[in-house]
């Protein structure tokens, strides 16, 4: 196999007017470039939606307090929850595959490298029409204002009776818009997977990053597509007259509840397993072990994407369903924990007998393990649905998802970002910093979501913005409180460390972790077009092959 | 009626004191001596059937989890401790191993086992507290979810109430549990006394149904459970269960319709000319609104606003005057009356005893 690469003279001239840089960046279909293009743009929300979870905590540090109005404090947690799984995690995740999957199977770009960028823009403008209803909602003269109806909006809480003015009409378009884009980017993923792989890179051969991936974008047509059909629908009820979800009129609550729960947990694995991915890929590199178990990794994720597409009424037990339906429901959601239980003991396997080394990205994967291991128990008490009836919409549920989403997917993207940015940048992060960044970020972490899970426990539902005083909640709100200031100054160390980095870092060289994957077969950062001659790879994992002329996998494999 | 209770206490017992010293060991530090146990609202300190079932549910899957927990840290901590790189490492890469079908059909047999285990227990539980049907002493109550406010009808005993919910103790020698339908008149709510039993929602257009048979008397607390708009915060649940007799007696009391005397009170003039009657009942009177809370006998509860105030005169008057500086979003408007406007009407209030 091939790992010459293009090395691109350095014949322009080294200052280039500023404007010239951003038309490139605006107008580029270089998928690495669209890929760092959505992860700085998932980063900058990351800060505005921490800053809003900040108000919210801030607000809940002691019973009866008065930082913030009701009305404010339910504009930020709606802000906060459709900010962070729409426009930080999804470009996370999008970014991420859009850098990596096209280096991974030995591709010079995605299928469609024009509709690539056309789905970021679109992602892109549907979050700055949704934080444009802080002045524009109720027209630019008067007082503006974010959504106000939860990041799952439920009906008829969104309907003209209950939802006066324009801000859920914001909500409703920055979703449609940016749920178009993902669906574009996953049919890109999807196609370049199947039709762009490199000589000799059967689907059996992909790296399991690229396999997870080809899962998510499948799980994202899916999903996203009923979230975009109801979306319309309420368009139709808020403009047209229509009668979906108006329950004066006939229209159904529950209705929209199944519409947008059939997105909403696909949606959670569509996250979750590119978080599985990246974990996928760092774990064995830092154990200096292959993954243990490739076709039983792949066999997993593909059964969690399709039971994870009949679960999603779990979020409905206490809607009232028959004990049948209800009984259903139990049943799949505990049988995905089957599947994801063989993920976690793969990757222990991978560890077993390894040598590993603790460089910021692994510390972050082994955060990830032992986070997700808690998260996953607590589902399963969330899945028997009589326990849900008690844990449903409280603290604890707040605490479970959010031990998945940050305890989970958040510790791999930064082990992600640790791990490629040598890759993007040509620059080694700092690992001081980065280890600092770690052990904040967890104090923080545990520190907020371990005790946020007790007064739920003690009877506190979700988004209150005030509790009453002598129910046994003000001390863990204020633990909770204390800990976001320990993930807020983690984030902090993170940031700095980029740019810091960036300017300032080792030069990293094309290979900086011994890794085995193509996309480390070219310089760092890879110039345009990635590869010269299109490389042929005969194992999993080619450069161990190159490396080791000896010892080579395809032997085994 | 047929109520099954969790018959598998020898199993549960071990796990059960262990959660009972780590809930004492919390409750010295609880800070307020007045609560029951730790909190009021605390899921496991059940009072009725349906909470009891799920607590004893809770315990099993608690055990079954903490099990697995315990397994699967100490094999992680095991591995990163063990085969975390030396210092005296010889730079030689380990030995690859790439998979092992064995291993892979046990740990795929074994959880499916966990599961279906606990999906037994579950789908029991679930057909207990769901097919239950009500006995023929049962009380039937209607709960209407309103923002920001609970609406209660006994359409059999002929009480209408809000926020405060009576129902009658429910023992072993007299078994009398309350069937509780819930309604919504605007946006989705769920009562949730977790002392009771678990949440349900109420949602427009789609009658639901639960039940509670609360096997000690006193107060219990909980609140609405479903966002449902700027004051979700402060629409909370107070339900009061009583002796029969007491609640017999409470139940007489709540049907007797306020005089309607030649002799009107200047506050009850107020009252009657102003718009409060186009939200507030006062049976009896000409005051006939369904808006707001019916207020024949607002005397004999506890609080106003749902829960949000003490029914004090001071806190009635300032309601009254602004209600924004007790539940800013409420849809109750301010009155714009004067102080001695304010003061008559606070004291026709004062006698819906």
């Amino acid at each position: 196999m091939s790992t010459d690469a293009i090395v691109l003279p350095r014949t322009e001239p080294l200052s280039r007017p500023l404007v010239d840089t951003l038309h490139e960046w605006v107008t580029t279909v270089d998928h690495k470039r669209l890929g760092i293009l959505y992860l700085g743009y998932a980063l900058l929300f990351l800060v505005v939606g921490g800053i809003e979870a900040g108000i919210v905590r801030i607000q809940l540090i002691r019973a009866h307090n008065d930082f913030v109005s009701p009305q404010v404090f339910n504009r930020m947690f709606t802000m906060h929850g459709t900010t962070m799984i729409f426009f930080v995690a999804m470009p996370l995740v999008f970014g991420f595959a859009n850098y990596l999957v096209p280096l991974m199977i030995g591709a010079r770009d995605m299928a469609f490298p024009r509709l690539n960028a056309f789905s970021f823009w679109l992602t892109a403008f549907g979050g700055l029409l949704l934080y444009f209803s802080v002045l524009g909602a109720n027209g630019l003269y008067g007082a503006g204002n974010a959504p106000d109806v939860g990041w799952f909006a439920y009906a008829p809480l969104t309907s003209r009776t209950f939802s006066v003015g324009h801000s859920t009409d914001f909500w409703t378009l920055g979703l449609l818009v940016s749920g178009f884009g993902s669906i574009g980017t996953a049919i890109n993923i999807l196609t370049t997977i199947l039709c762009m792989r490199c000589a000799g890179m059967n689907l059996g051969k992909m790296p399991l990053l690229v396999w997870l991936n080809f899962v998510m974008s499948g799980m994202v047509i899916l999903a996203v597509s009923p979230l975009t059909a109801a979306q319309l629908m309420l368009l139709v009820d808020r403009y047209l007259g229509g009668h979906f979800f108006d329950t004066q009129a006939g229209g159904s609550a529950v209705i929209w509840m199944h519409f947008f729960w059939i997105f909403g947990h696909p949606e959670v694995y569509v996250l979750v397993i590119p978080a599985f991915a990246f974990a996928s890929e760092i774990i064995p590199v830092f154990s200096r072990k292959a993954i243990f178990g490739y076709p039983v990794m792949v066999a997993a994720t593909i059964c969690i994407g399709f039971i994870g597409m009949s679960v999603w009424a779990h979020h409905m037990f206490t809607v009232g369903m028959n004990s049948n339906a209800n009984t259903f429901f139990v049943l799949s959601t505990m049988a995905i924990a089957v599947p994801t239980g063989i993920k976690i003991f793969n990757w222990l396997a991978t560890m077993w007998g390894g040598k590993i080394e603790f460089k910021t990205p692994m510390l972050f994967c082994v955060g990830f393990l032992f986070q997700f291991l808690v998260a996953g128990l607590t589902g399963i008490m969330l899945s028997a649905a009589p326990f849900d009836w008690q844990l449903g919409n409280s603290y604890f549920v707040v605490a479970h998802f959010h031990y998945v989403i940050v305890g989970g997917i958040l510790f791999t993207v930064f082990a992600a970002f640790y791990y490629w940015f040598p890759k993007m940048t040509g620059k080694m992060c700092n690992e001081t910093l980065g280890k600092l960044h770690f052990w904040l970020f967890l104090i923080g972490f545990h520190l907020t979501f371990d005790f946020m899970h007790v007064p739920g426990l003690l009877g506190m539902p979700r988004r209150i913005y005030t509790y009453e005083p002598g129910r046994g909640w003000d001390v863990w709100n204020l633990i909770v409180t204390i800990g976001v200031f320990f993930q807020a100054l983690g984030t902090t160390v993170f940031v700095v460390n980029l740019v810091w980095s960036y300017f300032k870092g080792r030069a990293a060289g094309p290979d900086p972790w011994d890794a085995w994957t193509l996309e480390w077969s070219t310089p760092s950062p890879p110039p345009a077009y990635n590869f010269v001659s299109i490389p042929m790879v005969k194992s999993r994992r080619p450069l161990w092959d190159l490396k080791h002329p000896n010892d080579p996998d395809w032997k085994y494999e | 009626m047929q109520m099954r209770r969790m018959n598998n206490s020898n199993l549960l017992r071990a796990p059960q004191m262990l959660l009972v010293i780590f809930w004492s060991a919390a409750a010295a530090a609880a800070t307020d001596p007045a609560a029951p146990s730790i909190s009021p609202t605390n899921i496991f300190a059940p009072a009725s059937t349906p909470a009891q079932s799920i607590f004893g549910l809770s315990l099993f899957v608690l055990a079954v989890t903490a099990a697995i927990f315990v397994v699967v840290f100490t094999l992680l901590t095991y591995s990163v401790v063990k085969f975390r790189k030396r210092s005296t490492d010889d730079g030689r890469e380990p030995p690859q191993v790439y998979g092992s079908n064995q291993v892979e059909v046990a740990w795929t047999v074994i959880p499916v086992l966990i599961v279906v285990a606990l999906f037994m227990a579950t789908a029991r539980v679930i057909a207990s507290v769901q097919k239950a049907v009500p006995s023929s002493n049962a009380i039937e109550v209607v709960a209407i979810g309103h923002q920001f406010w609970w609406e209660y009808r006994y359409p059999a005993l002929g009480v209408v109430t809000a926020n405060e919910l009576h129902v009658p103790v429910s023992d072993d020698n007299h078994p009398r549990p309350t069937f509780i339908k819930l309604l919504s008149a605007d946006t989705d709510h769920s009562f949730w006394v977790p002392r009771l039993a678990g949440k349900t929602d109420l949602i427009p257009n789609h009658p639901n149904s639960m039940w509670i048979d609360p096997h000690e008397t006193g107060v219990y607390l909980g609140q609405c459970a479903q966002y449902c708009g700027t004051q979700h915060a402060k629409m909370l649940l107070r339900i009061y269960v009583q002796s029969r007799d007491e609640f017999d007696r409470w139940v007489q009391e709540q049907r007797q319709r306020q005089p309607s005397g030649d002799v009107v009170s200047e506050g009850q003039r107020i009252f009657e000319t102003t718009a409060c009657v186009n939200c507030h009942t006062v049976a009896g009177t000409v005051a006939n609104g369904r808006f707001g809370p019916d207020l024949t006998h607002l005397m004999s509860r506890d609080t106003i606003a749902a829960g949000a105030s003490l029914n004090t005169p001071e806190n009635l008057r300032l309601w009254i005057r602004n209600p924004e500086a007790i539940k800013p979003g409420s849809l109750m408007p301010a009155m714009e009356l004067n102080e001695q406007e304010l003061d008559r009407l606070t004291d026709y209030l004062e006698t819906l005893r």
